[in-house]
């Protein structure tokens, strides 16, 4: 079922994109119009031919198309119920280059941290049990609903979020919550260059190969942590690490391009630009990493300090929990 | 995928076995593997379930390891190494230490029972305690029954499970 540039020939015309949102919050969208005034020269080479966030296409419109016919196709967002699997598989049929684009796409993303959580659970939260809502009735959305005028259905909701790639074969993925303006315009240069990288489901585009740490300007002073400290409780001295103030800090387990922009705003890395390097599983290197900062002699003063990190697997797997090794709650 | 298909008809299909825990213990070399070798070498008896790992020191278990163990079908895995103080690299146990408080957290997170996971020291002259742990390990993980990660996040997902080779390509 792999679908590549040399199998699929290319449609004659203008270069055609196309972007679609999954389990998205829409901000993947709104990053590639961070291109700003470059969107201008965008339209001049390619043309836009699916973008529902965008203009109006129909789902119709997309399947009507030719196999292949899409030149680079931009898939943000996590797969958490079947419609937004049947779009993938509809995706990867009609392009000829398909991104996982953006945390949710590429490592599971926020959305993924449900996974921590049963479906039953997340339903009694969403429409039962959150202080928020009035639901005496105790209305939950079925998958199917008979009416006079025939059956309604709703996509079928899954039990775990999944990436693209678990879904269908993607060619590239392209990091950040969302990605960085600068980063989306090179690589819609390289598209319209034709100058893309060797593909295979491992390559990253838009980022580069060292960690976060390497692009921050903060000093490291080979500081231990003898405890840690939330970003709402106290102000982080400037110009220093943030990890050995005692922030947990992905920036050491983060994959860099973004600009280490968080931490040029006194705030930690929360790690949605993936694993850096060769690390496979974001959360256990950030783990390993902290691990090795702690301040203590004894075993009892360990466990005092790294019990002081409020919710290490929220903390570590913030963006990359379906990537992880475990993947989801048992 | 072989040509020849097995073919396994009820009368030469082996009987099913019964379920016996599966548990991976990551050992230091210089400590707790020369422990587990000190309670050969004295023919202390304890249950053939757990799967030694060697490594160089404690401080070198990458928790990912943990997870793969857990992931790939293991139903518990246990870490040792030199006491503190007696590392052979002066610190490495103070790392692990460190994280594995921080593992034990994670894997209830993901709801894997605290049971699983045992973190001890043992020193090259405790076999008789390496034996003793062994059998309490292998005991109170026989109690919460099998794991089966894979078999789980099979039922779980859509094509979940499917990826679970070592380098993160399909399997």
């Amino acid at each position: 079922m792999t679908a590549t540039m040399e199998t699929r020939p290319r449609q004659p015309g203008k270069l055609r994109i196309g972007m679609y949102w999954a389990s998205s919050c829409g901000g993947c969208d709104i990053s590639v119009l961070e291109i700003a005034e470059h969107l201008l020269e965008l339209i001049e080479v390619a043309d836009i031919v699916f973008w529902p966030c965008v203009t109006d296409f129909k789902y119709a419109t997309l399947a009507g198309y030719p196999d292949g016919y899409i030149d680079v196709c931009l898939s943000s967002g996590a797969i958490r119920s079947s419609e937004q699997e049947e779009i993938a598989r509809l995706l990867r049929l009609k392009s000829r280059t398909l991104v996982a684009y953006g945390a949710c796409a590429m490592d599971g993303g926020i959305p993924a941290l449900a996974n921590l959580k049963s479906s039953a659970e997340i339903y009694d939260a969403v429409f039962h049990s959150n202080p928020t809502l009035q639901n005496p009735n105790k209305t939950t959305p079925q998958p199917a609903w008979p009416t006079p005028q025939g059956e309604l259905t709703l996509p079928r909701f899954y039990p775990q979020v999944l990436r693209l790639a678990d879904i269908v074969p993607i060619d590239y993925q392209m990091p950040g919550c969302p990605p960085v303006g600068d980063q989306v315009w090179k690589v819609l240069q390289a598209v319209a260059a034709g100058e893309v990288p060797a593909r295979n489901d491992e390559v990253r585009v838009g980022c580069d190969g060292k960690s976060v740490c390497d692009e921050c300007h903060r000093e490291k002073r080979k500081t231990r942590i003898s405890e840690f400290r939330r970003p709402h409780l106290s102000v982080p001295e400037p110009n220093l690490c943030l990890l050995e103030q005692g922030y947990v800090c992905m920036g050491a387990a983060t994959r860099s391009g973004c600009g280490a922009l968080c931490t040029k705003a006194e705030l930690a890395c929360r790690g949605c630009y993936g694993a850096s390097g060769a690390a496979r599983d974001q959360g256990t290197a950030m783990l390993s990493a902290i691990g090795s900062l702690i301040d203590a002699t004894t075993e009892e003063q360990a466990r005092e300090i790294v019990d002081q990190i409020a919710d290490p697997t929220g903390t570590f797997y913030r963006f990359s929990l379906a990537s992880s090794a475990l993947k989801a709650h048992r | 995928m072989s040509e020849v298909e097995q073919v396994t008809t009820p009368e030469t299909a082996p009987p099913p076995q019964p379920w016996e825990p599966r548990i991976i213990a990551f050992l230091c070399y210089w400590c707790s593997y020369t422990g587990a070798d000190n309670a050969g070498t004295a023919r202390l008896k304890y249950p053939a379930n757990v799967d030694i790992i060697r490594v160089m020191c404690s401080g070198r278990i990458d928790p990912d390891l943990i997870m793969s163990a857990f992931a790939r079908g293991a139903d518990g895995v246990m870490v040792c190494g030199c006491h503190i103080g007696d590392c052979h690299y002066i610190a490495g146990n103070h790392k692990t230490m460190a994280r594995m408080p921080m593992v034990a957290r994670v894997l209830q997170d993901f709801g894997i029972e605290p049971e699983r996971f045992v973190h001890e020291w043992v020193s090259a002259a405790e076999g008789e305690k390496f034996a003793r742990l062994v059998r309490q390990v292998t005991e109170q993980v026989r109690q919460v029954g099998p794991l089966d990660w894979p078999g789980r996040m099979r039922q779980r997902g859509v094509g979940h499970g499917q990826d679970l080779h070592p380098w993160g390509g399909a399997a």
